[in-house]
């Protein structure tokens, strides 16, 4: 036991390591959360302070009033919603039956069909841009966020299908022969058995689903050609000032907070879900 | 080799206490085993001995100097876990030697002390393989192995055998009294297992709660339990337990129990405890006998249990050498019983001494 | 036919009617428009027209590979994944080891940790944008109070800090993503090696190298790959922080460039057709690579 120090010595090390720990978390804290702070500051200056650096929020509210009298980012914030949630909605309902057919049911063809989908998943959406322009045309949907709900589904599906496979994969068999023998039929399994103990798996693939659509900006800066059509991502992208010298950096940041907002809740909310569904999703592919 | 001494040690996580004031001298080269149900926080001093989680509250003594705060590889210990731990990726050779490795010990000693550390197990053909490809048994042994080799004054040991099978169990059982009669290091042993805490400990630790119930070689805790929870606890079939009540200086029970104890005026008693072992059972009635009704019998070759009803949701348990008595289910039977048997219990638990009166008033006479 | 063939056909189209709407709509929007991408490569169509068009064979595909701004895009795009990927993983590998630390307060900040990546990629790339203005940016003001600069830097103007710019913002976006998987990984390996580690003495360097790289590789291969295949198609954040400047224009950029911008249905789609074919080739060269990685047994 050489080159033992005393017991003070090492209770002094341990202290100044939970100090050290504590310093870096506080680091990466603020690298992480910072920004979005910044917008918020900015977003409550009026074009005056807005060059100002305090670092504390004025409370001048006039960007937020500015921006909610302003039609097309309104009318921008209720396409986002729409899309994203029916876009989510559709990839779930999908994603859901067919996560039964390839967990479940044994077919020769589910393997090959199931890589398949993996595959699609890792698409560059670029890739895909001229045939959908077509289908788009076909269906009549050009210029109208129910585009964004279909070429959406390239986004969403793969992996709402992939994430609830594993996980009704995972759940015990014996349920669904004791309702075999209770008579069920498959559909009434999966509605009756299955879909109740899903919940959440459900809830984190649609919670990603619901974040991908929120945020896409290629197929909506594509498909949508008129302002009043747009998703708010799309809307903050395109906004300038009439010179690079006169972005409107309060309105702006403004918009960004209002976007993100919705996010942040159901990140700090639903944090656990999301973790779960990304490492299935991953660590299982 | 040291003795391991704990002073007043507590641990909480947040708000759940987990070990309590304890207080515990372990002598240089004892084997002391600590035993008590999952949750009583027996693994968690084990870890507290070890340096793996920091104490809250107290100090933990090594060979007389304090190491409430030195890290665990400092204290001069070696940890065998539950899971053996075993670093999947190295094979067993470096899984042993990987400690020494660190120690800037030359390679030839090393290469020697694993040889004689694997001989001495018996795993020498073993290797150069990884533990994904051992038998349970085998993991065991080079777990044990990889403490051995850091030749430690303390040997901390936590559930190592509850991974195994029955027969492997009783084999390690043996090797591991073996190995301490070899090394005479000090060895701490965690187990919820009671066969194993009467087998091998010098002295036994029970825990409850986080507290120490009572502390006392094998024999000690088995014929004179402090408390009525290390009387349950230890004894397989369980000790048979009922209330009773305390009029005039007379226990009376179910099943017409009857006894005069010689007791301190003052003194409650609320429960009596009798061993299966300490029971017979006959179809007459006699002097110091329980009435009940028979239920089952189980013949386990070599000894029976017979299971009997003496009172409203209350089976006894009745243990005996050889063939089971010929009772048929719903029979009255008598269960017989001896003062020198009897545990009382009072209210808060603890054991009372006691003496049949008449006895305690011939011996005054 | 025996009863148990008839139950497994029976199954088999069970399991067809589960799959089938998922099936259709993946064909209708994954599997026929890559087809009449393939498709249009070879011919001269034009977007205000797709209907009217003549074969030209591996003329279009000519035309993207001889023209020096495609070469630029691949370039911009290797060097934008190869080192952002690289740095990402290695903060992402320091992150989720600080992480996976018991402290008080651990569950609050695996959760803001996570906001970052659920921002969308426009919002952060204008915010950061704005902390790095030139003039009125917090970044410029920062460094010259503390005297590391005597001027602001022109970071989102100068084109040869742009493409920096671009690999810093990605690597605060998607860090978050590499810290959650690799701390999956790591939730994996059972703290009684630790515990037995610590015990032998084992120091952290070595306990690092020894034991938590050896065994947490699987989750960084699978994280990098994802990361990996993601960066090889980045749009938005080049797209919004500089449009198609030729300093960050990134393959997906120039492909939808030369069909949006141009109108060049054919030459669009045969530069899709490329950078589908590129990012197909790096994936299997990486799965490949994993696969031989993993030990057999």
């Amino acid at each position: 036991m050489a080159m033992r120090h005393s017991n003070a010595t090492y209770r002094l090390i341990r202290r100044l390591k939970s100090v050290g720990l504590y310093m870096a978390v506080a680091v990466v804290m603020v690298y992480v959360l910072f920004p979005y702070y910044w917008a918020i500051v900015t977003s409550t200056r009026s074009a005056q302070e807005i060059y100002s650096f305090s670092l504390l929020p004025s409370l001048n509210l006039t960007n937020y009033v500015q921006l909610f009298s302003n039609a097309v980012f309104i009318g921008a914030l209720v396409n986002s919603i729409v899309v994203a949630l029916a876009s989510t909605m559709i990839a779930l309902a999908i994603g859901i039956l067919a996560a039964y057919g390839f967990g479940r049911l044994h077919f020769a063809a589910g393997r090959y069909l199931l890589i398949a989908v993996l595959m699609i998943s890792v698409f560059p959406q670029v890739v895909v841009l001229s045939g959908m322009f077509e289908v788009i045309g076909w269906l009549r949907l050009y210029n109208s966020p129910g585009a964004l709900v279909v070429s959406y589904l390239i986004l969403t599906l793969p992996f709402t299908t992939w994430i609830l496979t594993s996980f009704i994969r995972d759940l015990p068999v014996e349920l669904e022969e004791a309702a075999l023998i209770d008579g069920c039929s498959r559909l009434r399994i999966l509605t009756h058995v299955l879909l109740p103990l899903m919940w959440p798996a459900i809830a984190s693939t649609g919670l990603l689903a619901f974040i991908l659509s929120w945020n896409e900006f290629l197929f909506a800066l594509t498909f949508i050609l008129t302002d009043e059509n747009r998703t708010v991502p799309v809307a903050i992208g395109l906004l300038t000032g009439s010179s690079r010298y006169e972005v409107p950096y309060g309105l702006l940041m403004a918009a960004s907070v209002t976007v993100t907002l919705p996010l942040l809740v159901l990140v700090l909310i639903f944090q656990r879900k999301i973790v779960a569904g990304l490492t299935t999703g991953a660590v299982k592919g | 080799m040291a003795s391991v001494t704990l002073k007043n040690v507590s641990k909480s996580f947040g708000v759940y206490d987990i070990i309590r004031n304890v207080d515990l001298e372990i002598g240089d080269g004892e084997f002391v085993v600590f035993v008590g149900p999952s949750g009583c926080g027996k693994s968690t001093l084990l870890r507290l001995i070890a340096g793996l989680v920091p104490v809250s509250d107290g100090a933990v003594l090594i060979g007389g100097d304090e190491v409430t705060d030195v890290p665990a590889s400092k204290r001069g210990i070696s940890f065998v876990f539950q899971s053996y731990a075993l670093y999947p990726h190295m094979n067993v050779s470096r899984n042993i030697s990987f400690a020494l490795e660190t120690a800037r010990i030359g390679k030839a000693e090393i290469m020697r002390r694993v040889e004689a550390v694997a001989g001495m197990l018996k795993i020498g053909h073993l290797l150069e393989r990884k533990p994904r490809q051992l038998s349970g048994g085998q993991r065991q042994r080079v777990a044990i192995g990889r403490a051995l080799v850091a030749d430690p004054e303390v040997f901390l040991f936590d559930e190592p055998l509850s991974n195994l099978d029955a027969d492997l169990r009783t084999e390690m059982r043996f090797e591991i009294a073996k190995l301490h009669a070899e090394v005479k290091a000090t060895m701490i042993y965690v187990t919820h297992d009671q066969t194993e805490a009467m087998t091998l400990a010098d002295r036994i630790v029970v825990l409850n709660h986080g507290k120490v119930e009572q502390v006392g070689t094998p024999r000690e805790l088995y014929d004179r339990p402090a408390t009525r929870f290390v009387a349950g606890f230890l004894g397989s079939p369980k000790m048979n337990f009922a209330p009773t009540l305390l009029t005039d200086g007379r226990l009376a029970g179910p099943g017409g129990f009857s006894y005069t104890p010689g007791l301190a005026t003052g003194t409650t008693v609320s429960e009596i405890g009798l061993r299966p072992e300490a029971l017979t059972l006959s179809a007459q009635p006699g002097s110091d006998t329980i009435e009940s009704t028979f239920e089952r019998a189980e013949d386990l070759g070599h000894e029976f249990l017979c299971y009997v009803r003496i009172g409203e949701g209350l089976i006894w348990t009745v243990r005996g050498s050889g063939a089971p008595p010929a009772f048929l289910p719903g029979q009255t039977v008598h269960v017989g019983w001896r003062a020198g048997n009897l545990y009382l219990f009072d209210r808060d638990g603890q054991r009372l001494d006691h003496r049949p009166a008449d006895r305690v008033a011939e011996e005054v006479a | 036919m025996t009863p148990t063939d008839r139950a497994r056909r029976a199954e088999t189209r069970v399991a067809w009617l589960f799959v089938a709407p998922l099936v259709v709509i993946l064909l209708a929007v994954a599997i026929w428009p890559l087809g009449r991408t393939v498709f249009f490569a070879f011919t001269d169509a034009y977007l205000d027209n797709p209907s009217s068009y003549e074969f030209v064979g591996f003329a279009n595909f000519v035309t993207v590979w001889e023209d020096a701004t495609f070469w630029r895009a691949v370039r911009n795009t290797l060097v934008f994944t190869v080192v952002s990927v690289g740095i990402e993983t290695m903060l992402g590998l320091a992150i989720a080891l600080l992480l996976h630390r018991a402290f008080f307060g651990r569950g609050l900040v695996r959760a803001a940790i996570l906001i970052p990546w659920a921002m969308p990629m426009v919002v952060s790339t204008r915010i950061w944008d704005w902390m790095l203005n030139d003039q009125f940016g917090l970044i410029n003001k920062v460094l010259v109070e503390l005297g590391i600069i005597a001027k602001g830097i022109a970071w989102t103007a100068d084109p040869s800090l742009l493409l920096g710019v671009v690999i810093f913002i990605d690597v605060w976006v998607t860090t978050p993503f590499m810290v959650l998987l690799i701390l999956a990984g790591l939730q994996l390996i059972p703290e009684e090696l630790y515990e037995a580690a610590e015990v032998s003495g084992v120091p952290h360097w070595k306990r690092f190298w020894s034991i938590t790289l050896p065994l947490v590789a699987p989750a960084i291969g699978v994280a990098m790959l994802f990361r990996t295949l993601d960066a090889l198609r980045m749009f938005d954040l080049s797209y919004v922080l500089a449009a198609n400047n030729a300093n960050t224009m990134t393959m997906s950029i120039y492909a939808r460039d030369q069909l949006i911008g141009f109108q060049d249905l054919g030459v669009g789609s045969a530069a899709s057709t490329w950078v589908f074919l590129i990012i197909g080739l790096i994936a299997i060269v990486i799965v490949g690579l994993l696969r031989l990685d993993r030990p057999h047994h």
